[in-house]
């Protein structure tokens, strides 16, 4: 592979990895530096400093989404009012209730539309795509500007939503409740549709540039099947964000419509039909549960093979199983309405293609654990949170089995079971392997090492936390707590539809196993806040005074670790070549750089 | 800029510095339409879905509510957007070949395809408006009811100007008055009708025998429908302007990038080796007709 000729435009035939100097090893002038000012930044066109935007954005909403999950914890600790109920008459609330609804409401629509989203994709996806395809740019640098900002536009209307009183829908807007303005009377509800409407069409621009740059600018030496596959995942996260987003956009358009203008389209009282609502909204929102998860997945088949020093187990069964998620994704979305009264047999045929999505999803977790297997793993933090994705996504991945099969899902249904899955798939999944790429691409993005000892002591708080937060969910799910309930004490039950006619000592018999889980529930997110208090405080110190990071300080061979750290504008001083991406015998740790060096008589490859 | 202007000598000015040819250029901004191009008809997909669900759930809706729109603008608008396609594949090949001004002149001529378009959809829209049968709040039957009393003296006093004879006098409208918009609104349409019982239908409504069959004909000025028959239309008429008012904004925003490069070929932007943009929104303006060329049958040239 090495004897492949260069480039044609390339000048001269360049060396296959960087010169090992450590004089060089640091650019002075780099994408953070060579130009000064906030306009610089603002007007930006690089794809890198636009990453870095997304970034501080995203961090910005995962802590506001955040805070709102922290309260609705500190609520549930104990029965009847507590933190919600200050909040509310702080805020003139007619019941308390209400004011934990819009808690509820804008956790979930901040972490899903301004988070996990954007999250992988839009802030590392930008970052890393163009340059591990040894590229100067993503194909359409003023488009990916204008998404950035169709994502800020995004963001205000969001806060322009919490500030116009709020909304207590629920993320999914569901009608009638979002149309009717007398059913949600908060102000709210437009501006966050709009927002969410803006988001989207943020996600399909990003789409479309990512599609055309792995098409167009792929160097001729990089075959499909020679791609990282963190560009298969980006990939097909991108062909599920140009297929479902547009039918998002259309069915929010409609639902401002409704609202605002009186159209009849969803609400029943208007002859609209609300199960088509649920149809629509799930075409899009079930899929985009893959645009969480896809990119989550090849940020750890990354880290894997990159912290395991050997080269990935089943190249081809992960890239086309990423594939054949973002397929089989779009025809399992009525798994999220087995009982709005569709009809039986769409219940089944939904029911049977969500196992059979499993398939891939196990592919992928069967060949990351056969990549460690006898690696020299490196335990270090991004390899810490890749395999405590893999822990969470299984988990998270099992417990979907009961909610897809018809007859357990009806028992299920509603209750804190469906909250610890999708906690377990999207905030475990997810935010796992968005950590595990912050602390991976951190010293090049940044040029900065971080503390290893306490970030690893925010890991285990965040790890644990986590489990301790949500596992005992699945339990009382499975015994009956329903969810998005404000209060859950003996009285609430009695007074709720649910408890009319049981028996008052089997209602206290319940009340007293959610009790014990709900404060477990809570102490186990303030272990997770704890953490990522610790976290910020690890990365704030890097960026302050982290001692400068080399090259390649992990010694992977995917082409970002190829140019010095932070990456110049232009992301490379002379054209890599790209080769095996997974192959490490080219690099050799070298302790004065705290990282890897090019190896000077070059190994024969395989 | 000037790095990397220094860097990349070599580049044509027309190319971008992180492409390594013109032909990888266009490759991409051809690709990147195209794609963004299947996000617009997806977008229209979902309107076209809901399209087919309201016709299948109710028939007679589509059946009253279509006969609110003049077949003959529909015609004449479609024909005027298939020409402004035409004009416009046209103004791509004269860029092409080097032509300025006949490109600028086949632009201007797009330009006034889509104005005409507009225009015509102007006319249609504030008839709507004033007759009571806009979209949601201006949805109003009383509104309707005057116009359709006046319409038909009006028919029936031509007639007699004419001293023709007609062997009926017109039809008197069923006596509507005392509905309020909200019952006109509310039950109007039954949409699980093997839930409730459709017999006893909405209270204070006029039962109505289904349209009568017109075979092929296609009258290029329909009947007015009945009061009646205007309250069971009200989710047409809401879909017909959801769905026409998306594709009026895709008009309104392909007029605005036609304008603009309209104003670059008059700058001299283009040329034989650098009209890509020209290229780009004459796909955008095809996408904008063809759109408009499923519209105009689903929701002017309906059949019983």
């Amino acid at each position: 592979m090495t004897t492949t000729p260069t480039q044609p435009t390339a000048p001269t035939p360049t060396p296959r990895a960087p010169q090992p100097l450590p004089a060089e090893e640091n650019a002075p002038i780099n994408y953070l530096n060579e130009t000064r000012g906030i306009w610089s930044w603002m007007t930006t066109l690089d794809h890198k400093r636009i990453g870095v935007m997304y970034l501080v954005g995203v961090i910005v909403s995962f802590f506001l989404g955040g805070v709102m999950a922290i309260l609705l914890r500190t609520e549930l600790f104990s029965a009847g009012p507590g933190v919600a109920k200050l909040i509310g008459d702080a805020l003139g609330h007619d019941k308390w209730q209400d004011t934990y609804n819009q808690m509820f409401t804008l956790h979930g629509a901040l972490m899903v539309f301004l988070f996990i989203i954007p999250g992988i994709p839009a802030a590392f996806g930008n970052f890393v795509l163009p340059i591990m395809l040894g590229a100067k740019d993503v194909a359409f640098p003023r488009l990916n500007l204008f998404s950035f900002y169709l994502w800020c536009g995004g963001a205000v209307f969001f806060i322009a939503a919490i500030a116009l009183g709020g909304l207590d829908t629920g993320w999914t807007f569901y009608t009638p409740y979002s149309t009717d303005p007398a059913s949600s009377t908060f102000g709210g509800v437009i501006p966050a549709v709009f927002g969410a409407f803006l988001l989207g069409f943020s996600s399909i621009l990003t789409g479309v540039n990512f599609i055309a740059s792995i098409h167009m600018l792929r160097p001729k030496v990089m075959g499909w099947f020679k791609m990282p596959l963190m560009l298969w995942a980006l990939y097909s996260t991108a062909i599920i964000q140009i297929l479902a987003t547009p039918v998002l956009g259309i069915t929010l358009l409609l639902l401002i419509a409704e609202r605002a203008g009186d159209i009849g389209v969803f609400d029943p009282s208007k002859g609209g039909d609300p199960i088509l609502y649920q149809h629509f909204f799930w075409f899009y929102s079930h899929p985009a549960v893959y645009i969480m998860i896809l990119p989550a997945m090849g940020v750890v088949s990354e880290v894997i093979s990159a912290m395991s020093r050997k080269h990935i187990f089943g190249y081809s069964f992960i890239a086309m199983s990423s594939l054949a998620i973002a397929l089989l994704g779009f025809l399992v979305w009525g798994h999220h309405m087995f009982t709005s009264g569709q009809s039986d047999t769409l219940n089944a045929i939904f029911s049977f293609i969500t196992f059979f999505i499993a398939v891939p999803s196990a592919i992928k977790v069967f060949n990351w654990l056969a990549t460690m297997y006898k690696g020299a793993i490196l335990l270090k933090s991004p390899m810490f949170y890749a395999m405590s994705f893999i822990w969470v996504f299984s988990i998270g991945g099992l417990t979907g089995l009961p909610l897809a099969a018809i007859s357990t899902d009806i028992h299920l249904h509603d209750t804190y079971f469906v909250v610890a899955h999708f906690h377990y798939v999207m905030v475990g999944g997810t935010v796992f392997a968005f950590l595990a790429a912050l602390h991976y691409w951190w010293p090049k993005m940044f040029g900065k090492h971080y503390d290893e000892k306490p970030s690893l002591v925010a890991w285990f708080f965040i790890f644990m936390g986590f489990n301790v937060t949500f596992f005992v969910q699945f339990i009382m799910g499975a015994h009956g707590m329903p969810r998005r309930y404000a209060d859950w004490s003996v009285e609430a039950w009695k007074a709720s539809q649910i408890g009319k006619g049981l028996d008052t000592s089997f209602i206290e018999s319940k009340v007293q196993l959610f009790e014990v889980c709900h404060k477990i529930s809570t102490i186990g997110s303030y272990g997770m806040l704890i953490g990522f208090l610790i976290l910020s405080y690890v990365l704030v110190r890097s960026l302050m005074a982290g001692k400068p990071a080399s090259r390649n300080p992990w010694g992977a061979n995917t082409l970002e670790w190829h140019c010095s750290s932070p990456p110049p504008h232009e992301n490379f001083a002379t054209q890599p070549q790209p080769n095996d991406p997974y192959n490490y015998s080219g690099w050799t740790y070298e302790p004065t750089l705290e990282g890897y060096k090019a190896c000077e008589p070059k190994e024969p490859e395989h | 800029m000037s790095q990397a202007d220094a860097d990349h000598q070599h580049h044509d000015e027309h190319v971008a510095h992180h492409f390594e040819s013109a032909g990888q250029q266009v490759s991409s901004g051809k690709l990147g339409m195209w794609v963004f191009l299947a996000t617009e008809i997806l977008m229209f997909g979902g309107l076209f879905v809901l399209y087919a669900v309201y016709r299948h759930n109710n028939p007679e809706t589509f059946e009253y509510g279509h006969l609110l729109l003049e077949t003959k603008w529909g015609a004449i608008n479609t024909l005027v957007l298939i020409a402004s396609s035409f004009t416009m594949a046209w103004g791509v090949r004269t860029a092409q070949l080097n032509k300025r001004k006949a490109t600028s002149v086949l632009l201007t001529l797009t330009l006034l395809g889509g104005l005409g378009f507009m225009c015509i959809k102007y006319i249609e829209y504030s008839g709507k408006f004033s007759h009571g049968t806009g979209p949601g709040k201006f949805f109003d039957v009383v509104a309707y009811e005057k116009y359709y009393n006046k319409h038909q003296a009006d028919h029936a006093h031509d007639h007699d100007a004419k001293g023709e004879a007609h062997d009926e006098p017109a039809e008197p409208a069923p006596v509507l008055h005392g509905t309020t918009r909200a019952a006109a609104i509310a039950p109007a349409v039954n949409f699980h009708s093997d839930i409730a019982d459709p017999a006893a239908g909405p209270a204070g409504l006029v039962k109505l025998d289904p349209p009568k069959p017109k075979g092929f004909h296609i009258p290029w000025v329909h009947d007015k429908p009945t009061p009646a028959q205007v309250v069971q239309s009200r989710n047409f008429v809401d879909i017909y302007f959801a769905m026409t008012g998306l594709h009026g904004i895709h008009v309104l925003v392909g007029m605005g990038l036609i304008g603009w490069i309209l104003s670059r070929n008059m700058r001299g932007h283009f040329s034989s080796k650098n009209y890509m943009a020209v290229d780009l929104v004459g796909l955008y303006w095809h996408l904008v007709d063809l759109i408009w060329i499923f519209l105009f049958p689903l929701l002017y040239l309906i059949h019983t």
